[in-house]
């Protein structure tokens, strides 16, 4: 068995497809008109063939409070890793990305957390030692 | 207003004093507060996300999310902490002016340095 599919609920998909590939950095895979939304998938540039990240509309009522509270308390439930989490932070805030933690040293990682602006915080990280 | 009413009003507000540095010295007593409080001098801000965190990777405080909460709400009732709400997150912020009583009242007082 494999991880081929992870989802992310984004409040609008228009925004998420630019903010996942231009900001971000990852690549389109899927782009498929689904009735009144899309099945719109994203790759890492670095593996193109792995895991796809699915851009998935929040508009089920049950979404927006649960992410609403998960926000309030700065908890990110989506994680990417990163060589190096200073070097990408000051990437991100170049391009204007709000973090809501800047890189902390975890003990075995060092994180940070921003705002994807489609409603999610979201962890970057890299294990041990930077690697660049 | 009745003679005796100042006196009384000053009574009244040195007991408020004092409730605070009870809940100042109260708030202070448990290590994962005074953990807390040193978490946040190093970085003032911080998401409960992050708190939790500091305290599990830098501390090995394996204590709930909702555990560290309650900690916080201890800290705010004591006015040690401030939690404030910046567009859709919340930052929690240390807040030190609860502590100058116990400065004044031990370590400040004239005369010390002459010693």
């Amino acid at each position: 068995m494999r991880i081929s599919l992870a989802s992310v609920l984004v409040d609008d998909q228009d925004k998420a497809l630019r903010f996942y590939t231009e900001v971000l950095g990852f690549q389109e895979r899927h782009n498929v008109p689904i009735g009144e939304h899309r099945w719109i998938t994203v790759v890492s540039p670095e593996a193109p063939d792995g895991t796809e990240l699915v851009l998935e509309p929040d508009e089920h009522p049950a979404v927006k409070p649960f992410k609403n509270a998960l926000v309030a308390d700065g908890i990110p439930f989506t994680s990417f890793a990163v060589d190096d989490v200073h070097a990408e932070y000051e990437r991100l805030r170049g391009l204007g990305v709000r973090f809501t933690q800047e890189p902390t040293d975890m003990g075995p990682v060092t994180t940070a957390v921003l705002d994807d602006t489609c409603g999610n915080l979201i962890q970057i990280s890299h294990a041990g030692v930077a690697r660049s | 207003m009745r003679p005796g009413q100042v006196a009384i009003d000053r009574q009244g507000a040195a007991c408020l004093t004092l409730a605070r540095v009870v809940d100042v010295f109260k708030a202070l007593a448990d290590p994962t507060r005074r953990t807390i409080l040193d978490e946040l001098t190093d970085r003032n801000g911080q998401t409960l996300f992050e708190l939790c965190g500091r305290l599990l990777t830098k501390h090995g405080l394996r204590s709930s999310r909702q555990a560290i909460s309650q900690h916080i709400d201890v800290l705010e009732a004591a006015g040690l902490v401030e939690t404030t709400r910046e567009g859709r997150y919340k930052f929690h912020y240390i807040n030190t002016t609860p502590l100058e009583p116990i400065a004044e009242r031990w370590i400040k007082r004239p005369g010390r340095e002459s010693r």
